[in-house]
Formats: C-alpha cells, sequence, structure tokens
C-alpha cells in the first residue's frame, strides 16, 4: 500500500513550482494560520509534539534542538537552511528544492518565526546553482506577494531571506563547517563547545536544519504535532523521503510512512519495484554512504528473523554488528554482481577526497585507508592489510573534530566484517581481481 | 617530488570587471549585514569564474579588494572549494560523477569512453580548447546516473549514445 | 571554583578553564601532550588530537561518563568532573593512533632536521609512539621553500597545527599565509611567491612545534644541543628584548624568545614575550646583548647533555 504523502502530495501538479500554482493548492495557509492565531512558542510546541527528528541523517529531536536556541536580548538569531546535500545516495532535497520551492520557503518563514529570526540563510551546495536560480526566482515571489520583508501579512513579523552557494566540499553539511562557509571561509568544522545554538552564524545563536525537516514544519503546522507524530512507530513519527538509488528497477525519490517493511520499499510496486535487471540483491546501504552496509540475508529481516522495518529504531537494530541506520534516506542498493572492495574504495576515496584537513586522524587516516583499499582492489594487498584497515579506523573512529572521520570509517569497518571473504579473495586472487570488471555495465547494457 | 602549488601568474597582469559584473557582485554584497560581506566570497568567486571560465590570481586579488579582506583569505577559500578552477580549462568542462552509486551504474565505463572519445585523460583540456574532462564526487544526483554536470547543467542517465550525442550537441552550440 | 580530579589527583580551578589547563596546574605526567594547542594564541587547539582524554564522570550534577575521549585542550572543565589521561589504556591506545597518524607522513629526517633536540613531535613520538612504521604507501612530499629571507618552510614536516597562521594573524596586520588546499593535500603556504615580511613573523618559528619552520639565519649552524642557553637581555623599541641566545663559546648562533616547560613562549611583564624580528635575527653579535646567566635546562632534555661540548667558555656577563 502507498503510503501517504505530505511534502511530495502536489508534486506533479504542473505549476506546483511557481507561486500561484503553490496557494491555489493550499500553499501558504499554514503561514497565514500561524501569524494570525499562533504565537511563535505554540510552533515549537506543535514541533516538540511531532516528534520530528532531523532529516539530514543524525536524526536529533527537531523541537529540542529549537529549545536549546539561546535567545540572549538584542543578539540576533539565524536560522540557517542546510541545503547542501551531498552525502551519497542522497539526493532528496534537491528534488524538494526543484519541484516544490514554495514548500521550503513557507517552512522556512514558518521555523524562523517559530524562533524569532528576523534573518535567515539557505545554504546550498554550489553544483546546485540552477536550483539556487529556482529558489532566488520563489523568494522574489513571496517578497512581492508581501510573504518576506517588512510585516508579513500584516502579522508584525519581519524576515529577510536569502539563498547563498557553497563551492563543492561535503563538509559543508557538517554544520559548523557550513557555518563556516556561510561566512566566505573555509569549510573546517568547529571545535565544540560552544554549539551553534549558542554561538553560530557571526557569534549569534543560530539553529541549522535540513531542507525535508524545514519543509515538513509545514504540515506539521497545518495538521497539528499529533496528527503528524500518529503517522509512524514509536519515536520514528511523520513520513521521510527516501531517495532510492543503485541496482533498482526504479530508482528515485519516495516518500513513505515511517514503519514501511524494507522489503516493501525494495519490491513494492509502488516503490523500487525489485533489483535492476532481474538480477539478485546483494547488500543495502540504507542511509546515505556513511552508514554500515548490510548483507542481503539482514536487509529485509534483522538478525534475530524479525521484518527490518524503515525506522530509526529497525534499521539500526543489532547495532553496528548487524544493524545499520536509516541516516538521510540515501538508499543504495547493490546487486549480485557489484564488488564490495570495489565500493568500499571508492567511499574511502570519498571521504579522503572531502577530508576538510583539520584534525590528524582524518586528514591522515582517510588518505591511509584509501591507499591501502586501492591496493586491495588493484590486486595489490596482503592480509595483513585487512586487519590494519580495520585497526585504522578504530583509531579515526570517535577521535576527530565532527562525525566526518566515523562516516569514512563506518563503512570499512561494515564492510570488512561482513564481507571479510570478499576481501581476502582479493588477496589470493590479484590477477582476477585486476582483471574482472565486476559490476561495470557493459557497453551493451549501458547502450 | 611533488611541490607546492603555486600558480603560473604574472604579478603584473590585472584583470578588469565589466561594469555588469560589479554590479551583479554589489547585489550579492548587500544579501549580508554590514561587516558581514566576508560571507558573499563564495557567490562571488562562481560569478568570477562564470565570467572568465576560471579564476585566476589576478581576479582573486580583485574580489579581494572588493570585499576589502586580503588575498590570502580569499586563496584560501578558492583552493578549499573544488568547483573553482583554478588554471584555464576548455569551453566545456564535463566534471563526471564517479562516487559509489553512479559507480554502481556505469560510471567507470563512462569515464573510460570520454577519456578515447576526447583522446584526453581526467583532467585535461582537448587540444582544440573545447573540452575538459574532469571526475567529480557525488553530484547529489544519485538515482539518475550515470550523469555529468557541465556548467549549471545536469545530463543524467547517460548510455554511451547519449555520451556521444551529448558531445555532438556541444560542439555543433546546440547546447552553449 | 571548581573540582576536578585527573588521573586521581584533585586541582581546584576557575569554571571555564580547559581540562588541559587544569591539569597543567598539577602538572607531571596529569598533564596531555599538545601540538597545537598554544595557551598564547586564542583560537588555537582541538586539531592534533593528541590530547585527547577520557571524561570519567561529567560532572557531579552528571556523573555519567562522555562516550568519546574529548580533546582536553578546548574542552572546559565541570565541577565534579573526573578525567584519565596516563592513568587510562584507551588514551594510550588513541593517542598513539594520534601518533602514527602525524608521523605516517612525516619524512622522519630528524638527523637533517634544525629541529631535532627540541622537536615536541620527536618527544611524541619517544613517549607515545610505536618502534616500527605500519606505513607502507608513499608519503607526500614538497621542496622545501623560503617565506621571507629569514624562515624556510619544509612542509614535508609540517603537522598541520595552524600555529603559525594565528600568529599571523594575531601578531601582524596583514597576513600572506595560510592553509591552502584540503585534506591530505592540505598546505602551509603563500599561494603566490610572496614573502611574509613582517617584525614578528619570527615568532612562527617559536611556536612550529616540529621542523617545518626554521631559522635560516641559524640553518645547519650547529645541533642545539651543542650550544648553551643564556638568558640575554638588550634594549629594544619593539619588543621586551628579553631573548635566549644560543652560544658556542662566547658566540651566539641564535636567537629565540623565551620559552617555558610546554614549550610556549613565556610571560615577560605580565605580557607574552613575543620577539622582534630584529633582535632575532639581526643581533648576532654578543656585543649586542647583556648576557645575565645560564637559561635552566630541563634535566631530560637532549640539550642538558652539555658533555657533547668540550670548550664552552664561561658566559659573560656585560652590563649595558
Amino acid at each position: 500500500m502507498k503510503s501517504r504523502n505530505l511534502l511530495l502530495s502536489h508534486v506533479e501538479v504542473p505549476g506546483i513550482d511557481g507561486l500561484d500554482g503553490y496557494m491555489k493548492h493550499g500553499g501558504y495557509d499554514t503561514l497565514k494560520k500561524a501569524l494570525k492565531s499562533m504565537s511563535p512558542d505554540a510552533v515549537v510546541e506543535e514541533v516538540k509534539k511531532s516528534g520530528l527528528r532531523g532529516r539530514g541523517g543524525a536524526g536529533f529531536p527537531t523541537g529540542m534542538k529549537w529549545s536549546f536556541l539561546a535567545k540572549p536580548e538584542g543578539v540576533p538569531r539565524y536560522l540557517v537552511c542546510n541545503a547542501d546535500e551531498s552525502e551519497p545516495g542522497t539526493f532528496k532535497d534537491r528534488y524538494l528544492m526543484e519541484k516544490i520551492p514554495h514548500l521550503l520557503i513557507e517552512g522556512m518563514i514558518l521555523s524562523s518565526y517559530a524562533l524569532g529570526a528576523n534573518q535567515s540563510f539557505i545554504y546550498i551546495r554550489g553544483e546546485f546553482m540552477y536550483v539556487l536560480n529556482i529558489l532566488e526566482k520563489a523568494i522574489a515571489e513571496a517578497y512581492a506577494k508581501g510573504l518576506l520583508g517588512k510585516n508579513i501579512l500584516g502579522s508584525g513579523y519581519d524576515l529577510d531571506l536569502v539563498v547563498t552557494p557553497g563551492g563543492g566540499a561535503y563538509i559543508c553539511g557538517e554544520e559548523t563547517a557550513l557555518l563556516e562557509s556561510l561566512e566566505g571561509k573555509r569549510g573546517n568544522p568547529r571545535i565544540k563547545p560552544p554549539f551553534p545554538a549558542v554561538k553560530g552564524l557571526w557569534g549569534c545563536p543560530t539553529v541549522v536544519n535540513n531542507v525535508e525537516t524545514i519543509a515538513a514544519v509545514v504540515p506539521i503546522v497545518s495538521e497539528g504535532g499529533e496528527a503528524y507524530a500518529s503517522i509512524g512507530i514509536g519515536r520514528s513519527t511523520g513520513t521521510k523521503l527516501i531517495s532510492a538509488c543503485g541496482n533498482l528497477a526504479r530508482p528515485g525519490v519516495y516518500e513513505i510512512e515511517l514503519g514501511l517493511s524494507v522489503e516493501e520499499f525494495i519490491y513494492g510496486d509502488d516503490y523500487c519495484r525489485g533489483i535492476a535487471q532481474g538480477k539478485k540483491l546483494k547488500a543495502c546501504v540504507p542511509g546515505g554512504s556513511s552508514v554500515p552496509i548490510l548483507p542481503h540475508y539482514l536487509v529485509t529481516k534483522t538478525a534475530a528473523g524479525e521484518n527490518r522495518l524503515m525506522t530509526y529504531e529497525s534499521l539500526a537494530e543489532g547495532g553496528f554488528e548487524s544493524g545499520s541506520m536509516l541516516g538521510s534516506g540515501g538508499f543504495i542498493v547493490f546487486d549480485e554482481d557489484q564488488c564490495i572492495v570495489r565500493n568500499t574504495w571508492n567511499f574511502a576515496r570519498f571521504y579522503s577526497h572531502e577530508s576538510c584537513g583539520q584534525c590528524s586522524p582524518c586528514r591522515e587516516g582517510t588518505g591511509w585507508m584509501e591507499k591501502v583499499l586501492n591496493r586491495l582492489e588493484h590486486g595489490k594487498g596482503q592480509m595483513h592489510d585487512i586487519d590494519l584497515l580495520a585497526d585504522i579506523n578504530k583509531k579515526i573512529e570517535g577521535n576527530t573534530i565532527c562525525p566526518l572521520g566515523d562516516a569514512a570509517a563506518w563503512p570499512v569497518a561494515a564492510a570488512i566484517r561482513h564481507f571479510r571473504e570478499e576481501f581476502e579473495w582479493h588477496v589470493t586472487h590479484p590477477d582476477e581481481a585486476q582483471s574482472r570488471n565486476f559490476g561495470l555495465i557493459t557497453q551493451a547494457a549501458l547502450a | 617530488m611533488s611541490h607546492h602549488s603555486q600558480p603560473t601568474y604574472d604579478p603584473n597582469e590585472t584583470i578588469t570587471f565589466s561594469p555588469a559584473l560589479t554590479e551583479e557582485m554589489k547585489a550579492v554584497v548587500a544579501q549580508f549585514p554590514e561587516g558581514k560581506t566576508k560571507s558573499a566570497l563564495l557567490r562571488l568567486l562562481h560569478l568570477v569564474q562564470r565570467e572568465f571560465g576560471w579564476v585566476s590570481v589576478p581576479a582573486m586579488d580583485q574580489v579581494a579588494a572588493f570585499l576589502n579582506i586580503q588575498p590570502i583569505e580569499v586563496y584560501e577559500v578558492a583552493t578549499f572549494y573544488t568547483m573553482f578552477h583554478l588554471q584555464p580549462v576548455g569551453k566545456h568542462v564535463l566534471e563526471v560523477c564517479r562516487t559509489g552509486p553512479c559507480m554502481l551504474v556505469g560510471s567507470d565505463s563512462l569515464i573510460d569512453h570520454f577519456e578515447k572519445k576526447l583522446n584526453i585523460k581526467v583532467g585535461e583540456t582537448t587540444e582544440d580548447g573545447l573540452f575538459t574532462l574532469k571526475t567529480v564526487e557525488c553530484l547529489g544526483g544519485c538515482g539518475y546516473g550515470p550523469l555529468l554536470q557541465c556548467k549549471n547543467r545536469f545530463h543524467e542517465h547517460l548510455t554511451l549514445e547519449k555520451a556521444d550525442a551529448l558531445l555532438e550537441q556541444y560542439k555543433n552550440g546546440e547546447i552553449q | 571554583m571548581v573540582k576536578v580530579t585527573i588521573d586521581g589527583i584533585d586541582v581546584e580551578v576557575e569554571p571555564g578553564t580547559s581540562i588541559l589547563n587544569a591539569a597543567r596546574k598539577i602538572g607531571g605526567d596529569a598533564v596531555p601532550p599538545a601540538m597545537c594547542y598554544y595557551s598564547k594564541l586564542p583560537g588555537t587547539g582541538g586539531k592534533c588530537r593528541t590530547c585527547l582524554v577520557e571524561v570519567a564522570a561529567g560532572s557531579a550534577a552528571d556523573p555519567r561518563p562522555m562516550p568519546k575521549l574529548v580533546a582536553s585542550c578546548s574542552t572546559p572543565v565541570a565541577d565534579g568532573m573526573v578525567v584519565n589521561n596516563k592513568t587510562s589504556e584507551r588514551v594510550h591506545q588513541n593517542r598513539g593512533g594520534v601518533v602514527e597518524f602525524l608521523l605516517a607522513n612525516h619524512p622522519l629526517d630528524c638527523p637533517v632536521c634544525d629541529q631535532a633536540g627540541e622537536c615536541h613531535l620527536q618527544d611524541l613520538g619517544y613517549e607515545h609512539g610505536s618502534a616500527k612504521t605500519r606505513y607502507e604507501e608513499d608519503r607526500r612530499t614538497f621542496d622545501p621553500i623560503d617565506i621571507g629571507n629569514k624562515i624556510k618552510l619544509h612542509m614535508n614536516r609540517c603537522i598541520l597545527c595552524y600555529r603559525c597562521v594565528f600568529v599571523a594573524n594575531q601578531l601582524t596586520d596583514k597576513r600572506v599565509h595560510g592553509v591552502l588546499h584540503r585534506g591530505e593535500h592540505a598546505e602551509i603556504s603563500t599561494y603566490i611567491e610572496n614573502a611574509i615580511e613582517n617584525d614578528f613573523s619570527g615568532n612562527m618559528i617559536d611556536v612550529c612545534p616540529v621542523g617545518a619552520l626554521t631559522d635560516k639565519t641559524f640553518r645547519f649552524k650547529s645541533r642545539v644541543w651543542f650550544l648553551k642557553p643564556m638568558e640575554a637581555e638588550r634594549n629594544c623599541e619593539k619588543c621586551s628584548g628579553k631573548a635566549v641566545a644560543w652560544m658556542f663559546g662566547g658566540e651566539i648562533y641564535r636567537v629565540t624568545a623565551r620559552k617555558d616547560k610546554y614549550g610556549e613562549i613565556e610571560e615577560i611583564d605580565g605580557k607574552t614575550g613575543w620577539l622582534c624580528n630584529d633582535c632575532r635575527f639581526d643581533h648576532k653579535d654578543a656585543k649586542d646583548w647583556n648576557i645575565v646567566g645560564p637559561r635552566v635546562v630541563n634535566r631530560q632534555s637532549v640539550i642538558s647533555q652539555g658533555k657533547y661540548v668540550t670548550n664552552i667558555e664561561k658566559p659573560v656577563k656585560r652590563i649595558s
């Protein structure tokens, strides 16, 4: 059965990307209601009641994050939207912003109002310059309609909204690196404490939220936090955008009710419709490249034999031994012909490329892992390299300034945990490891 | 032995920003509160790259002067972010995504194909100056791979045939 | 005041003090090593991760342990906090890991490095490192370059502590060098050919924990342990004029600022004793200085091994 849509319900409606089309389908009604009849604290209260958790990957309760915001007198506070979507496997925010930009803008106004911010920013990755243009057009429309600027809809509330681009750096998805970048600096994550809620943008209290999180504030305020919380299971409330990719028959962005079974998501007709080209499932990275890979026998069932569900808890069931994470919702599926060593090397290369280089475990450790994995993948590895890798990632994990170190370490650890024999095979069969064409689509197939 | 990355650069070379570019730069700077205009830096570098195709030292120096910051503050930012071309590039820069999800659907073959077809290696520019081939990390289009970006445009669901057709379109000027 | 326990030793410090500075108040083995933190340069720290410690209890109010090791230089204490440094096997293991990372791309060229004998990375490697390397990959290399006519940059040896960038930001009015590129390609550089010319740029050499920035006027002149460090003074309009003259016989080989037991420049008359370039580079004649007397040197330091020197003269005491 197909899930209810709260964010994407009108995404296929022609003209929904423009202000008129958006308003014709109830757009900005929620904002009008809130500005007319709700105090900022009442908005915060609904978000708390909704149980909404950060949709960028960490899953931290949004209402709680908002309540940490310091509110000293006479100091501006800021809301910054994290649209630096860069986690491999994740392309949901781009879809949302491109298709229905006003939903994000309405969410930004509502959230800024709730937090008492009078200037807010959307920081979007530089590669999405065309999306930035879409957002700027939508913002201009909103200003012209009195939905932004001074005295919004006669409420007395003022808000300026600015979109600003990054320049090609995954690390700027980390909220303090994002703030550094937004200040026109290198994207080096800050040493915490202090946290952004106390000292964020330009030293002022700041909340940084993901695009989807902010968009979800609109249906939450519209329907009420309790109604939102009634969707889902336990602490996984509401709907979630899942971007599905890899070897799937029908990859794409899907809005699901949290609690949908993984089996239904991969094989269901309303979703991905199984593995491409009728092949078999080999493995799955369910929450973006940073989260542990699951071998096929742990994807749809947990180690205890229970059905695996698309929730924060169920995907993490079994801990890192036999579970993974919902993360950003970047759902990457591997078919039977894919090489786990090659993919692990590819991800390690990504993290090494994206390390800011500030702290030594990440700067040196990610580069080291990449080199060892490169050798292994290309038939130049030795058995002890596998244990070396496992040890390097233990020395990185938890010891870095920001979570990029963990994000780089986890995929390597999980790949060795579940696919050790494939690493060993690369050592014992160096010639085959070099000559075979694992997972690369042939020219005929690609054509 | 590798060397310190020093750009090729003539200290006497100057560069002129057109009035239109300068106006656009001013508008970007005006988006930020007084005293916080350094925040405009990344956007300004994008504008400069759009205008000149790449980001040269004199251009960075001029951006520094425009924002009233030291040139090193621009260099350290421009070298941190991978989108900025710090060397001259071809008319069209093909930036092919090479990260996991794209690799699963054939980006390696696609990159090989471009190398053969254009007769250059990744990082090089064709002799006619028309194409530069680069590989990049995840472009955030994982469900539509393999894909590449050229200026503001994404070209998705690429096959070898589509890739060939795309090169032709760029060569003929059908896509600017 | 709040009470903190580090390796079983109690200490009372001002609220907001970092764990590292609380440990320094105790002294001895309780003090974690610090390669990037520099108390005289606000904003430094957090980067090298050598000062990671285990927080066994967060505070009296919330005695739960912190799940991860924390950088002691940038984590503030709380009343009732319990910290393990030397006494924690986990700290020992992970600090060893950090040292291995710092040495992974380090050239280990101590025999030809001017910093040998006063190198914090050498000390750290000796204390926490392993005798063998597991790093089999090619090391990243750079050519040594001049940054200004008095300072040599050996990027190969750099551990990217950022201290020299903070010096340029905080002591000079126009920074021309910084950290360029990123990840394992990050490097200290001026990008374009540019000389760091500033009255206080030489302090970058003193704050550098390794041999990445060295004094060109002293390069290859002598190993530091053959020299006798003497407290020296001169009248200087730019700085305190209070320095250490490194002497061989009656000859001054080099001039540095005065450093404390953590390798940081000492306070002189309530201010950090930054040395101007004039004093550092341009006054190598013993007649220019009033040599006050020998500098106290740590007994464990190789510099105290004066036995190599056979013809050292008595310091000349001069009254100017």
